[in-house]
């Protein structure tokens, strides 16, 4: 660790940060925090305000009021926005809308942040290589039959999380935020997916982990943040809970209401 | 494993498709017209002929990549070429014609790239609106008159723009030779490289693959397609200043003829109507064989009712076929669709023979 990053806990801070759309209050008084290797689990119904808090937090979207904290210093409502949140290191891994089906994996690889001289012409060779070694030794795909050259097209849903969140890591993302990345797959590429996200753990990041399935989020997470109706109602170390007992829990929140 | 590890060998030889089915055209012209397709003059008039096709195809690569389409350039071709005909012709202007002319042209292709990106409406649309608006301008400003421009040749325009350099050469194929088909393979061969390796390039690509993927990644969508549309209008505004100099005269609907044979050029060279994916190359050989079956079929001695009949054959057959090479998850859909067709059909012969019995 440099000693700059020993400056911070957290990577991301909220302080009473509230939330609304037109008359709807999505977020309340909501409260957290995310330690700089820590995997947060974050979990709740449909409605309950999942997206809305990682979209406040990537800077898609701005509180109605409260402040938040990057790396423990206060950023303006009005400036923070999905490329400075890129600029600080945050990146988001979408369910379905990271990588574009018909090119190949070295493009969608640079994209956006592509390695060019002056004129903005791509350096093909010097891409392919990088590309190359992310796939090899962040990703870890070998022997399966996957080159720089495949198109994502070709790659089942597991793969294609696996080259998002290796994307990610590759830009030294110190916080990688997920969103359903186990949504619609199969078993064995759910366990895929849950490697990929025991490695952004073993690199020494941070993740913020959205999963309808209680399992999946389960296995990996360090912390569980349960959001019900837009307010932060309980953390809880998964140590301290089965899945079963979890699903009781969450099951009489809904009931309680 | 073998169809994953990437690179088939379609993908590896750029339009090789296309270029093996131009290549076959071209043997079967010459067997079936030889005296026409084994003499140099064919080609040389191709190379006076092709330029403004190839350069609108080249421009509608980037636009149906991205996944758009262009409907306006016909009219660009008549806009641009009216203004630099009229400052050509009635002001004297000279190179200051051609500057203005190609700057109408960009202005046209940003107009439809602004509507398009800032006010959201769907390029089809925009386009057959502009389409429809820049011909009207053209007609009502030249009063739907023609400009000829008559010793042309004389000037310096013509002689750098589609002079015939060679024209004191002994040989007579050699006078023939014009130099549009120089400028128009520096202006194609850049765009190439603006397409493979360039950044402006795979944007166009991505945005044609998904318009939210390339915002998730950075892309600034909106500004891409302008420059895209304002690519189109540049390079529309290019054919339209050969055009008028070549025929040595301007007349308002000198553009019609291309809107098909354009879009076609593109989609036979092997460039995805679903955008995302596109080739220059393919675009170039399309155009050949645009150009070649229209001159061979006229040359073998068919009618010319008969070219737009084989070229409309061969593009649908094109496009069924990349349909077929490129999309593996819509060539099954196809193929799961023809099976169930063929159950239905099948069940239903059953039934009627059975009826009738």
């Amino acid at each position: 660790m440099t000693p700059a990053a020993g400056e911070f806990e957290s990577i991301v801070r909220l302080e009473g940060v509230q939330k609304y759309f037109g008359a709807v209050h999505a977020l309340r008084d909501i409260d957290l925090s995310i330690g700089r290797n820590e995997i947060v689990g974050l979990i709740g119904d449909n409605g309950a305000g999942k997206s809305t808090l990682i979209k406040l937090m990537t800077g898609v979207l701005a509180p109605t009021s409260g402040r938040i904290f990057i790396r423990e210093r206060e950023i303006q409502p009005g400036e923070y926005s999905v490329r400075m949140a890129h600029d600080l290191s945050i990146e988001t891994v979408y369910q379905d809308k990271s990588l574009a089906e018909k090119q190949p994996l070295w493009r969608n690889f640079f994209v956006g942040r592509q390695i060019t001289n002056r004129f903005g012409f791509i350096d093909i060779k010097r891409e392919k290589e990088v590309a190359q070694k992310i796939l090899i030794d962040t990703i870890g795909f070998r022997g399966v039959g996957i080159t720089v050259d495949s198109t994502v097209g070709n790659l089942s849903g597991g793969e294609r999380q696996g080259i998002a969140i290796g994307r990610a890591m590759h830009y030294n993302a110190d916080l990688i935020v997920l969103d359903e990345p186990t949504a619609a797959l199969g078993v064995a590429e759910v366990r895929k997916v849950v490697e990929f996200v025991r490695r952004i753990k073993q690199s020494g990041r941070a993740c913020i982990y959205i999963e309808h399935n209680l399992a999946h989020v389960h296995e990996v997470a360090d912390r569980l943040v349960v959001l019900d109706r837009g307010r932060v109602v309980s953390e809880i170390n998964p140590k301290d809970m089965t899945v079963p007992e979890l699903t009781e829990y969450l099951i009489a929140l809904q009931h309680n209401a | 494993m073998a169809q994953r590890s990437g690179v088939s060998i379609l993908q590896r030889f750029e339009a090789l498709p296309i270029i093996i089915v131009f290549v076959l055209l071209l043997l079967l012209f010459m067997y079936r017209a030889p005296e026409v397709f084994l003499a140099p003059y064919i080609y040389t008039t191709f190379l006076s002929t092709l330029p403004p096709l190839i350069l609108l195809a080249a421009g509608l690569t980037f636009v149906i990549g991205a996944g758009e389409i262009d409907l306006s350039f016909p009219s660009i071709i008549a806009f641009s070429g009216f203004v630099f005909a009229v400052l050509f012709k009635e002001y004297d202007l000279g190179w200051i014609a051609v500057v203005a002319g190609l700057a109408s042209g960009i202005l046209v292709g940003f107009l439809n790239g602004i509507i398009i990106a800032k006010i959201g409406i769907p390029s089809f649309m925009t386009t057959l609106g502009t389409q429809f608006f820049w011909a009207g301008m053209a007609t009502v400003l030249s009063g739907g008159k023609s400009y000829a421009l008559r010793g042309v040749e004389e000037s310096s325009v013509w002689q750098w723009i589609v002079g015939r350099p060679f024209a004191s050469a002994s040989t007579p194929w050699l006078q023939e030779l014009s130099i549009q088909g120089l400028w128009t393979a520096i202006i194609v061969g850049f765009l190439w490289l603006i397409l493979t390796r360039h950044r402006f390039g795979e944007h166009a690509m991505f945005i044609g693959d998904s318009n939210d993927v390339s915002r998730v990644v950075g892309i600034d969508v909106d500004r891409e397609k302008i420059k895209i549309f304002t690519l189109m209008g540049f390079l529309a505004a290019c054919a339209a200043i050969i055009l008028t100099l070549e025929n040595k005269n301007f007349f308002g609907n000198q553009g019609q003829g291309y809107l098909l044979t354009a879009i076609a050029s593109v989609l036979i060279g092997g460039t995805s109507i679903f955008g995302g994916q596109a080739t220059i190359i393919g675009t170039v050989f399309g155009c050949f064989i645009i150009g070649m079956v229209e001159a061979g079929l006229v040359a073998s001695g068919l009618t010319g009712a008969w070219v737009r009949t084989v070229q409309g054959l061969i593009f649908l057959v094109s496009i069924i076929f990349y349909m077929y090479a490129d999309e593996p998850q819509r060539r099954q859909a196809l193929f799961a669709n023809l099976r169930s067709l063929g159950r239905l059909g099948g069940v239903r012969a059953t039934e009627e023979g059975g009826v009738r019995r």
